[in-house]
C-alpha cells in the first residue's frame, strides 16, 4: 500500500519531457518533487504563474508571488506571470498538456466530484471546473477509499459533479486504473496489495485481464 | 495625454451608492485592492453585489466588508478561507453565485471587450449549467455564459502613470487586468504613481484607456495567507 508520497512518486512517472503539467492542492502539489531531474518539464498555477520552482527561503517570501493554494513560491528561470483570462486561456486551449488534481469520487464512467458536499462543505470550485472540461488527460490522486472506509471508484457519483465523464487515469494508494468504456481497467497493484483487495475497495465496475503487475516505483 | 490622476481614495471612489455591483481584482489576498475595500468600508455602502474570485480571510480583504454586513451577494469561484462568509452564506444572509474560475475570467474579459456571452465547456453536466443554454461543436458540449454589468472595477497593479497605463508585479496581476474596462468606471490603486512618460509603453500591461481614475494607494499590507518556507540544503 503507498502512503500520499508513494502516490505522488508514480504519478511523477507520467510526465514527460517537454510537459506543461497543472497540480491541483493535495496530494497532487506532492508530484514535483519526484519529476526525473533528466527531462525538461514548466509547472503551471492558475492564478497565473509557468515556470513555478519550489518554496521560498526563510526571509524570501514575496506576497505578490503565490500559487493556486495561495501559499509562497518562487519560480525558475524561463517563468512568466500572465493574467486569470489568459491562464485559462492556457487550460482550455488544451495548451497544458497534463492536469493532476484529488478528488471525491469517480465515477466508472469517468464522472468526477471533488468540489462540494451538500450542507456541509460548500467552498467553491475554483479552477476545477475548467481544467477538468477541458485537459486532453487527466490524473486522478487520491486515496481508494475514504475516511469512513467506503469506496470511492463508484459506479456512479452521489455528489454534485465538477465534470463529466473526463478522468482518463486514477493513481490510489492501492492501484492505477484507467477509465475504460468497460469500467475501471486495472493496470498496477500497489506493492504489497492484492487484486482481491482491490476489489474489495471498489464499488465501481473493475475490469481485470491477466495478471496485472505489481507498481515499479 | 488624457490624465486619469485622483488626488486620493475618496475622490476615487466618488459616486460609489448602496445596490451597486463591484469588480474587485486579487486572487487570495495577492492583489487586491486593499485601499478601495478600505474606503468601501469607511463609506458604509450596502446591499452591494461583489465579483471577486475569493472572498477575502475574516479580518482582511473583503472579509471586512463581510464582518459590517456591507455584501448581498458574492459571485466568487472559491470561498474557502472565510468562517464569517460561511456563516452568511449557510444563514441565508448572503446570496452566493459560485463560478468556475475560467468562466469568471472570462465573463470579466468578455465585459471588457463588448463579447456579450461565449461558450464554454466548463461546467457542462453540473450544477452550475442548470437552466443555460448548451450547444455542440464538433462533438463536444458547451454551456453559454454571459459577460458581467458591473458599476465599478477596483484594480490594482505595482505601477502607474498619470495616463491610466499599468503595470502589474507576479501573480498579483490575476483578474485585475481582466476587470480593467469591464464596468463603467474603472478604478486603478497603484504602489507607484508616476508622471506620463516614465514607463516603457513595451511593457505596459494595461493601457489607460481602460482606466477611468488612478490614484497611488496610501498603504499596502499585503498580508500573505499561506507562509510557506524551505529550509536551506
Amino acid at each position: 500500500m503507498l502512503d500520499k508520497n508513494g502516490i505522488a512518486k508514480r504519478i511523477a512517472k507520467e510526465i514527460k519531457d517537454g510537459y506543461y503539467v497543472n497540480l491541483g492542492i493535495g496530494i497532487p502539489t506532492l508530484v514535483a518533487n519526484f519529476v526525473r531531474d533528466d527531462i525538461s518539464v514548466e509547472f503551471q498555477s492558475e492564478n497565473g504563474v509557468l515556470g513555478m520552482g519550489p518554496f521560498p527561503l526563510e526571509g524570501e517570501e514575496d506576497a505578490d508571488i503565490i500559487n493556486a493554494g495561495k501559499q509562497t513560491i518562487t519560480t525558475l528561470p524561463g517563468a512568466s506571470f500572465f493574467d486569470s483570462a489568459l491562464s485559462f486561456a492556457m487550460i482550455r486551449g488544451k495548451h497544458v498538456h497534463l492536469t493532476i488534481l484529488g478528488a471525491m469520487e469517480v465515477a466508472e464512467n469517468g464522472d468526477i466530484a471533488n468540489w462540494k458536499i451538500p450542507g456541509k462543505m460548500v467552498k467553491g470550485m475554483g479552477g476545477a471546473m475548467d481544467l477538468v472540461a477541458s485537459a486532453e488527460n487527466i490524473i486522478v490522486a487520491m486515496m481508494h477509499t475514504n475516511r469512513a472506509g467506503k469506496s470511492k471508484l463508484l459506479k456512479r457519483c452521489t455528489l454534485p459533479l465538477t465534470g463529466v465523464g473526463c478522468v482518463k487515469k486514477i493513481v490510489t494508494n492501492l492501484a492505477v486504473l484507467e477509465v475504460t468504456d468497460e469500467g475501471f481497467q486495472l493496470l498496477e497493484r500497489a506493492p504489497g496489495v492484492s487484486v482481491e483487495q482491490i476489489q474489495r475497495a471498489t464499488e465501481g465496475k473493475l475490469v481485470v485481464n491477466g495478471d496485472i503487475p505489481e507498481m515499479d516505483i | 495625454m488624457i490624465n486619469k490622476t485622483v488626488a486620493n481614495v475618496r475622490e476615487a471612489l466618488k459616486g460609489v451608492e448602496d445596490g451597486m455591483t463591484f469588480m474587485l481584482g486579487g486572487f487570495g489576498l495577492c492583489g487586491i485592492p486593499e485601499n478601495a475595500i478600505a474606503e468601501l468600508v469607511r463609506l458604509g455602502i450596502k446591499d452591494i453585489t461583489c465579483i471577486s474570485n475569493n472572498a477575502g480571510v475574516d479580518d482582511f480583504g473583503l472579509g471586512l466588508l463581510l464582518q459590517k454586513h456591507q455584501i448581498k451577494k458574492m459571485i466568487s469561484s472559491y470561498v474557502g478561507e472565510n468562517d464569517e462568509f460561511e456563516r452568511q452564506m449557510l444563514s441565508g444572509e448572503l446570496e452566493v453565485e459560485l463560478t468556475p474560475q475560467g468562466t469568471l475570467a472570462e465573463k470579466c474579459r468578455a465585459a471588457q471587450s463588448g463579447i456579450p456571452a461565449f461558450y464554454t465547456p466548463a461546467g457542462y453536466g453540473t450544477e452550475v449549467a442548470e437552466g443555460k443554454e448548451t450547444r455542440e461543436f464538433d462533438g463536444k458540449m458547451y454551456v453559454l455564459e454571459h459577460a458581467f454589468k458591473a458599476d465599478y472595477s477596483f484594480v490594482k497593479a505595482w505601477k502607474g502613470d498619470e495616463a491610466g497605463n499599468l503595470i502589474f508585479k507576479g501573480t498579483a496581476r490575476n483578474f485585475n487586468p481582466c476587470m480593467c474596462g469591464a464596468a463603467t468606471i474603472t478604478v486603478a490603486e497603484v504602489e507607484e504613481l508616476l508622471p506620463a512618460g516614465s514607463l516603457d509603453p513595451n511593457e505596459i500591461h494595461i493601457p489607460g484607456i481602460f482606466v477611468q481614475r488612478i490614484f497611488q494607494g496610501e498603504k499596502f499590507e499585503k498580508r500573505i495567507e499561506q507562509r510557506t518556507v524551505r529550509t536551506k540544503g
